[in-house]
């Protein structure tokens, strides 16, 4: 009741629906709301830019409207290349606002932490390579999805294994099943790539190589005890498009300026 | 009755959304010239069915229109004009201004018909009255005497068959896109050219 009177919803939320909005995420910028478009079994996923008090009303209202219109643009994009994100249902841009389709599943993140467990970081032998082929495959899906995502001239800017969903398949929806099962069911799914409010085009290997390292830099600190295997994230994004080997070898470089620039800082 | 209130989410209760289809539709003409002289009453969104995907692709033009109006911010002389186009996905400032009249229904070829009515909530006294003839009943009567055809169900399996597949693919960019190209399963490939065409409205303009 106070966040809701300290930041107001935005009014295409204050219309009635089959079931209330829920606030997902309260972001600098953003927040997400769950929603639904048309119908009430049509999920979708609101995300709004409220106004910013501290700006010009009228400066502000152009860099929202810019804001949330690039952020479909790059969907709309992606989404006709082929590459996995969530399609726009709607979407208002002077009023802050943009519609999508409600990703059904968890943000890799959770899934991957899902499936390494509890347990302590240390004194823990790596498992059998046939045992965590499940995680592995997830991390082939991840290098071609980035793969597809480069492949169409578009630099996310912010990737993360929290700015990409696990979209849940319908045969991995039934709960039970041993417990090898239920823990690969965690890392299973397709990977879709969300947050574009940062993404700008290029071809360049050098913003794609920064792209690839900011990914690279999130998952050691997400996952330390899985950083050993974002190879296989690398070695499948490699084969995904023409110019994908070179980028490769240009996240060597971005590597070293920033190991130089951590050890100078 | 034929004629279908439609509940869409995010819309205020005071306002009223009701739809039709009339296939074999045989008096375009007439219907044409009444939008043409702009008789107060036909205040309808009439759009020629073969511009449709399906259902869905239909209530995102007509929630994307209400919500238009919502915020004060019409393009167009009303809100079914609105409908209509933005059904007809353009952005041309020049060809909105009457696109409604030239590409809803087209005289000598439109044969199906797919009909919305938007009832607004009375914005004063003097207009309880029009509310009262806006019932659902009144609607379908008006209808019924004024549209030669055949009243269908308003569904996807109905759409589809009337669907000008060369025609959406312009409109709506579908040609010599790797998303769908790469796609066997019919069905599938529906999905996603309508997830495609909605997109395409969302995005009209920018
Ligand atoms: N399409 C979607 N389907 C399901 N959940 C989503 C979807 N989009 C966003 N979310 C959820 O909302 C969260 C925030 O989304 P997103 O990162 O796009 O917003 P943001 O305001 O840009 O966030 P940030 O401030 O972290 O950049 C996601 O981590 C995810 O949990």
């Amino acid at each position: 009741m106070a966040a809701d009177a300290q930041f107001p919803p935005p009014k295409v939320l204050t219309y009635p629906a089959s079931a209330p909005p829920s606030l997902i995420t309260q972001g600098a910028e953003g927040r997400v709301y769950k929603t639904t478009h048309l119908l009430p079994d049509r999920p979708s996923a609101l995300k709004y830019r409220p106004p910013k008090p501290y700006r010009h009303p009228i400066l502000d209202a152009r860099l929202t409207k810019a804001r949330i219109s690039s952020e479909a643009k790059v969907l709309e994009r992606c989404w006709r290349e082929g590459v996995p994100v969530p399609p726009v249902y709607a979407m208002d841009p002077a009023a802050g606002w943009m519609m999508m389709e409600w990703i059904e599943g968890i943000p890799v993140r959770v899934g991957i932490n899902e499936w390494l467990g509890e347990r302590p970081e240390d004194g823990e032998e790596p498992a059998e390579a046939a045992e965590e082929a499940p995680l592995i495959d997830l991390m082939k899906r991840i290098g071609t999805a980035v793969g597809a995502l480069h492949r169409t001239g578009v630099v996310h800017g912010d990737l993360t294994t929290s700015n990409m969903m696990l979209r849940q398949r319908k045969e991995d929806q039934v709960n039970g099943g041993t417990g090898a099962e239920s823990k690969a069911k965690a890392v299973a799914g397709d990977v879709v790539i969300i947050d574009f409010g940062l993404a700008t085009q290029s071809m360049a290997d050098e913003d794609r190589a920064v792209d690839l390292y900011v990914l690279e830099r999130a998952f050691a600190s997400t996952h330390p005890r899985a950083e050993r295997l974002f190879a296989t994230v690398l070695e499948s994004y490699k084969h995904t498009f023409k110019k994908a080997p070179s980028v490769l070898i240009k996240l060597e470089d971005v590597r070293l300026r920033g190991r130089k620039r951590s050890m100078l800082g | 009755m034929a004629l279908e209130k439609v509940e869409l989410e995010h819309v205020p209760p005071t306002y009223q959304v009701y739809a039709a289809f009339f296939r074999n539709v045989s008096n375009a003409e007439f219907l044409h010239a009444q939008l043409l002289s702009r008789n107060s009453e036909f205040e309808y969104a009439f759009i020629d069915a073969s511009s449709v995907i399906s259902r869905l692709h239909l209530l995102s033009a007509v929630y994307s229109a209400v919500n238009v109006l919502l915020d004060g911010a019409l393009r167009t002389p009303n809100v079914h004009s609105e409908i209509v186009v933005t059904i007809f996905n353009t952005a041309n400032i020049l060809q909105i201004a009457d696109a409604y009249r030239r590409w809803g229904i087209t005289p000598g070829k439109t044969k199906d018909l797919v009909v919305v009515k938007v009832v607004q909530p009375p914005s004063g006294p003097q207009d309880e009255t029009q509310t009262q003839i806006h019932a659902q009943n009144a609607i379908w009567d008006h209808l019924r005497q004024n549209v030669q055809g055949t009243p269908a169900a308003l569904t996807d399996a109905e759409l589809s068959q009337v669907t000008d597949w060369p025609k959406v693919r312009k409109y709506y960019r579908l040609n010599g896109v790797p998303a769908l190209d790469r796609l066997t399963d019919e069905k599938e490939r529906w999905k996603q050219s309508e997830s495609l065409a909605i997109m395409g409205m969302a995005l009209r303009g920018l």
